[in-house]
């Protein structure tokens, strides 16, 4: 599995879906779109600072509230190679499996992570690496069943799949 | 060992005889709804998997609630988007603007979710329907799409929250504060992936409206699914919906909870969530000082007729505040024409409050009511995340429709205690 490299953002606790990408652009969902408004209302230079392949990095309860899929959307189409929290709200992280956004639960590397750290990301052994504290740590796994949907390519190929499309 | 009434559904519907915590299923759903945002998506992933047709177009329900009356030209292509394909599909539930309605205001009303049922909905507050003693959860669109395509949602069963509620309701107190309450005491992340149980003797006696506001709020401590144990009063009200069969099913005496909460109710006041997140409820008396520019009475949360009857008892005879809009939204055409007939609607134009045709507009900032940079708003909507409303340096705080109304009144966050 290839490797993923980027700096972190770190932002705190229950980073919601509405400040992930607000209400007033759901009417699109042209990931593009959505990308340009990314966590505008938490972070309005967030945009602006984020390179392909960033990272990142927030506390408890990440993407609560709506069930909006325009947030997990925005987030990769904005460049983000990987979330990295201390939890997860079960929608987002549904959402997240199914657009094909990695989602890794390590509270330990969110608490040492520092914003502008270089990570890289072996998705295959849930390695989270800091390279710039020279640290190293082991994401939750994903639980077998979920597995089956992230090896199959996500949900539509996993649904292509059961129903022999 | 028993089991609880999520899992009791659960398996029902995934060909097992029992299933504990922890294990993941595949569900067979029995109604999936999506709606102006989350169905363009769906319908885009679900022509990506190749289906062709619905697996059972009956049980995909549609709704156009969010940014309708079409707020703009791309609001308006997405609505278009659900309609082209309800009519390819040939689906018999879309509901379209005049007769719809908030989504989860319009399905019990339908009579389309019953006790025992398994619903997944592209729309965080499709947990409402627990409280008809269904398992329902939200999920995101794609996964709408595959359950479209095969009739079957894959999911993960639940560890069960037991929330014991005793003791009677003091007045002005509803639903709305019994689960603003139990977020403040549980936090919102209390209950995450979990299912919050609602029970005691206070959930008995409480109405369905009021069993609809607590179970839609389930999502702002996290959980899958808030549920109540289906009981006479629900089945008086299935009867009031609809004539066909349904399957309920109740918790057992010796189920496993992960753990218990007991809440007396006997001192709980009317309650209100500061901004930001809903866990900071408070009760009234301590919110003192809060100018507002708006008030909210409405949304899948606080928008039933029940809700309506509230604000216009504390508005009759009342005006709203000279520095107040005041915006009551029905959240159907039923409950609209409904509060016509009662004479509610004059109450509400008479005092001064602009009502509306349903819509779920401003709960979430998208029109009908967007507030600007410093504006506070008092909401019987569900969330007061930043920028929730409109602008992020807006203010939203959550409460029931009689606090809500009286606030309306004064001016300032207030209780229906201090007009009489």
């Amino acid at each position: 599995m290839s490797e993923l490299r980027g700096r972190a953002h770190v932002y705190g606790d229950n980073v919601d879906t509405d400040v992930i990408i607000p209400a007033r652009y759901l009417t699109v969902w042209d990931p593009a779109e959505l990308a340009a408004h990314c966590l505008e209302d938490l972070d309005p230079e967030f945009v602006k600072k984020v390179r392909p392949g960033d990272m990142i990095v927030a506390g408890e309860n990440f993407g609560s509230g709506s069930s909006r899929e325009h947030a997990p959307i925005a987030i990769k189409a904005a460049g983000i190679s990987c979330v990295i929290a201390k939890s997860f709200a079960r929608i987002f992280f549904r959402n997240a499996i199914n657009v094909g956004l990695p989602a890794l639960v390590c509270p330990q590397a969110v608490g040492e992570i520092k914003r502008g750290d270089e990570l890289a990301v072996d998705l295959g052994a849930g390695r989270i690496e800091n390279l710039t504290q020279g640290k190293g740590y082991q994401a939750e796994p994903f639980p077998e069943f979920l597995q089956h949907i992230i090896a199959a390519g996500g949900l539509v190929p996993y649904t292509q799949k059961r129903l022999a499309l | 060992m028993g089991h609880t009434v999520t899992e009791k559904i659960l398996a029902a519907h995934s060909g097992h005889d029992e299933v504990h915590p922890g294990r993941f299923i595949m569900a067979r759903v029995d109604l999936m709804l999506g709606n102006d945002v989350t169905a363009p998506l769906a319908i885009e992933e679900f022509r990506k998997v190749g289906a062709g047709r619905l697996a059972d177009q009956a049980k995909v329900v549609l709704v156009a609630d969010h940014a309708t009356p079409n707020k703009d030209i791309k609001a308006a292509e997405a609505c278009r988007v659900m309609r082209d394909f309800s009519r390819e599909q040939g689906m018999e539930h879309f509901f379209d603007v005049g007769r719809g309605g908030i989504e989860h205001a319009l399905l019990p009303e339908e009579g389309l979710v019953a006790p025992g049922e398994c619903v997944i909905g592209a729309d965080s507050h499709t947990c409402t329907y627990g409280a008809l003693g269904a398992f329902a959860t939200g999920v995101g669109s794609t996964d709408l799409a595959a359950t479209m395509a095969t009739g079957e949602c894959w999911l993960r069963v639940p560890e069960s929250v037991k929330v014991v509620f005793r003791g009677q309701r003091r007045r002005w107190v509803g639903g709305k504060d019994l689960i603003l309450y139990l977020i403040g005491q549980i936090g919102v992340s209390g209950a995450r992936y979990q299912a919050l149980e609602f029970c005691g003797e206070t959930i008995e006696a409480l109405p369905v409206a009021g069993r609809l506001t607590m179970c839609n709020m389930a999502i702002e401590a996290g959980a899958k699914n808030g549920i109540i144990n289906p009981d006479a009063i629900t089945h008086d009200f299935m009867k009031s919906v609809t004539s066909r069969p349904y399957q309920a099913v109740v918790s057992d005496p010796d189920a496993r909870y992960v753990r218990t909460v007991e809440i007396d109710c006997a001192n709980i006041e009317p309650q209100v969530a500061l901004p930001h997140l809903p866990e900071n409820a408070r009760p009234v008396s301590q919110v003192k000082d809060i100018t507002i520019d708006q008030a909210v009475i409405g949304s899948c949360t606080n928008g039933r007729i029940e809700d309506l009857r509230e604000a216009g008892e504390v508005l009759k005879g009342r005006q709203v505040h000279p520095d107040v809009r005041l915006i009551v939204i029905p959240a159907t055409p039923r409950v609209h024409l409904q509060a016509i007939k009662e004479g509610l609607a004059e109450i509400f134009i008479q005092a001064g409050g602009a009502l509306s045709t349903p819509t779920c507009g401003p709960c979430l900032g998208m029109h009908m009511g967007v507030l600007a940079k410093g504006e506070r708003a008092v909401a019987t909507t569900n969330r007061n995340f930043v920028g929730r409303m409109g602008h992020p340096e807006s203010e939203v705080y959550l409460a029931g429709p009689a606090v809500a109304a009286a606030s309306a009144v004064l001016g300032r966050i207030a209780s229906p205690e201090e007009l009489s």
